[in-house]
């Protein structure tokens, strides 16, 4: 019966996404019509092929889900990071936006292109991989609704597809980390809350009286994420068969909210969501208990009531009201206890196993994270105040500060659980090399430094430049003069994120080789191994 | 007053006093009498329950030697 009923919504959906396909309005609208056929019809044969097939339901965790979010995490991050290297010489060297590839492949597609891979498509793929692994071990309890779990994973990565085509397409809302248009927002919304109803049903089923706190931080990533998608994409589409769309709001209002979106994407995506890897990666890695478990839920509760009031701070000096900057600069500088709190918390968690530090290459990716963590942490606040962001804002600064939030913490603690859950979960004895995880370490942490430093050198220097004025108050600096004295620390910063790639390519031969060439880990109690 | 002024005053007043008392209240909570014991107890859930959940029959059954295994079990490599 069930089958049946799948049949008729993928046959309905797939004839009528071909028939808005020939209808549609633009090119992009046309092709994202395309791969929803595309994939409606396949999923059609697929469960005809198996239809009235009984599917048993196996005991034990459901980890096959989990090992596609691996390969694909892996996968997604090699792809951002190459996107990102190549933009980065672009930068360097305009030549590379080709005449041949316009418009498809200039700096201003690619850009949004590469933002979104490594924020959604690795960092997004990281969250709800992991924290499908997480909520199962620390719920003791196998994950609810695995076919739904399946729709929230397989949905995600379809919204990865149709964000990506869809900048290279053209079709954006020119919003920071939200350019996705109306329809493939409204796919996220279905998606996403598939996602929380899978999260939360495994955790009302737990076995574990006591909700460990990582779940906490995922819960709060997955809530808040639906609001702020929510509120940041009241949008009016001009035709239901085309992808351009009229945003609600408009003037300084519309920044507003794009800002308390766009932090809080930081906040609670980058942030709270990583928070939960650490609190249980962390402590498993090290083979310890978290330092302490009553900061850690203080740490929750004030990360959650100040983070969201943040956002005005992408605004100071602007038509948005005094009051409201100063709030936004006040609680970004208050948020800063918390955030320390929580990389205390991760840190201290190896007091008395320092030593792993120098034997164990993945505790040392994953303590230069949570350390990253704390770096970028006080450097936001710093920037947040209004008299350092006259310098700061616009300038490379701040994409600086983003990059050692994003590559020094979010990308290190997702290497770090990769590196964890791979012999896990394809139940190998060992990574296949430590020696590659200590050079795709170091690969990382220079490509890091490298980047870091050169952007702090340009964004000053292109923030003094840009102030600089003459004894008659004239402007010193022509834009292209800054443009110019630019070039060599955009060399620099795309040989940094080179390095970075490169770690990333080895992390991906060594997932690889783990699961063909090492052999399977002997179990000494067969008894207690699932069915699965 | 307008609406925005009605509900900016309620934010800014009550509201923010609504919300200081609940972290006040989570961190009384937090610091109560005998939290030690029972945070040190639930600090450890990440390290066990690894190869499977637990039976229907609830933690209880499992028996305390399944559900506490010491983190040297772990060992790898």
């Amino acid at each position: 019966m069930l089958d049946t009923v799948k049949l008729a919504i993928l046959g309905v959906v797939a004839v009528g996404a071909a028939i808005v396909a020939n209808y549609a309005h633009d090119l992009a609208f046309q092709v994202h019509a395309l791969i929803f056929m595309l994939v409606a019809a396949g999923l059609f044969v697929h469960t005809l092929r198996h239809f009235g097939e009984a599917k048993p339901e196996p005991a034990g965790y459901e980890d096959g889900l989990i090992r596609w979010g691996v390969i694909l995490t892996t996968f997604w991050g090699v792809v951002g990071f190459l996107v990102g290297v190549f933009i980065a010489f672009q930068l360097a060297y305009p030549q590379l936006n080709f005449e041949w590839a316009q418009p498809y492949l200039n700096f201003g597609r690619l850009r949004p292109l590469h933002t979104s891979a490594v924020i959604f498509a690795f960092g997004g793929t990281a969250l709800i991989t992991t924290s499908f692994y997480v909520v199962q071990r620390t719920s003791a309890a196998r994950l609810w609704n695995v076919p739904l779990a399946k729709f929230v994973f397989w949905g995600y990565q379809l919204f990865i597809v149709l964000a990506a085509t869809g900048y290279l397409l053209g079709a954006t809302q020119s919003k920071e980390y939200a350019e996705p248009e109306w329809y493939v927002d409204l796919w996220l919304t279905i998606v996403w809350v598939a996602y929380l109803a899978v999260f939360v049903g495994t955790l009302v089923k737990r076995k574990e009286p006591h909700i460990y706190v990582a779940n906490w931080f995922y819960l709060a990533f997955i809530v808040t994420i639906a609001m702020l998608h929510l509120g940041n994409n009241v949008a009016l589409p001009v035709s239901l068969l085309g992808s351009k769309s009229v945003i609600a709001w408009a003037g300084v209002q519309d920044a507003l909210i794009q800002w308390w979106y766009g932090h809080n994407a930081v906040g609670f995506f980058l942030t709270a969501g990583f928070l939960g890897m650490m609190y249980y990666f962390v402590p498993k890695q090290a083979e310890r208990p978290v330092y302490s478990y009553k900061l850690s839920i203080v740490h929750f509760w004030a990360l959650i009531f100040l983070y969201i009031w943040a956002g005005p701070h992408h605004l100071h000096y602007t038509a948005l009201p005094d009051w409201a900057q100063t709030l936004g600069m006040v609680f970004s500088v208050i948020l800063w206890m918390p955030s320390w709190g929580g990389m205390i918390n991760g840190l201290m968690t190896l007091s008395g196993a320092w030593d792993k530090l120098r034997t164990d290459p993945i505790i040392r990716m994953m303590v230069t994270a949570v350390a990253f963590y704390g770096m970028s942490t006080f450097e936001g606040p710093m920037m947040s105040i209004k008299a350092v962001n006259s310098l700061s804002h616009y300038t490379d600064w701040t994409i600086g500060h983003v990059h050692s939030g994003a590559l020094g913490w979010v990308a290190m603690i997702t290497f770090g659980a990769l590196y964890f859950l791979t012999p896990r979960l394809w139940k190998r004895e060992r990574l296949y090399s430590t020696r590659l995880v200590a050079w795709h370490f170091w690969l990382a942490m220079i490509g890091i430094v490298l980047y870091a430093a050169s952007m702090w050198v340009t964004g000053i220097m292109e923030g003094l430049m840009w102030r600089e004025v003459d004894q008659n108050g004239f402007l010193v600096n022509a834009f292209i003069d800054t443009v110019i004295a630019k070039h060599p620390m955009y060399v620099v910063r795309a040989l940094g994120g080179t390095m970075f790639l490169a770690g990333a390519l080895i992390m991906a031969w060594n997932l690889w080789k783990t699961v063909t060439s090492v052999e399977e880990k002997k179990s000494e109690t067969p008894a207690e191994v699932p069915a699965e | 007053m307008d609406t925005y002024e009605t509900l900016r005053q309620f934010a800014d007043t009550w509201v923010l006093l609504a919300m200081f008392l609940f972290f006040l209240g989570v961190v009384l909570w937090v610091l109560r009498p005998g939290s030690s014991e029972a945070y040190e107890d639930v600090a450890t859930i990440p390290l066990r329950n690894d190869d499977g959940p637990l039976e229907d029959e609830g933690p209880a059954a499992a028996g305390p030697m399944s559900r506490t295994a010491s983190p040297t079990e772990e060992v790898r490599k």
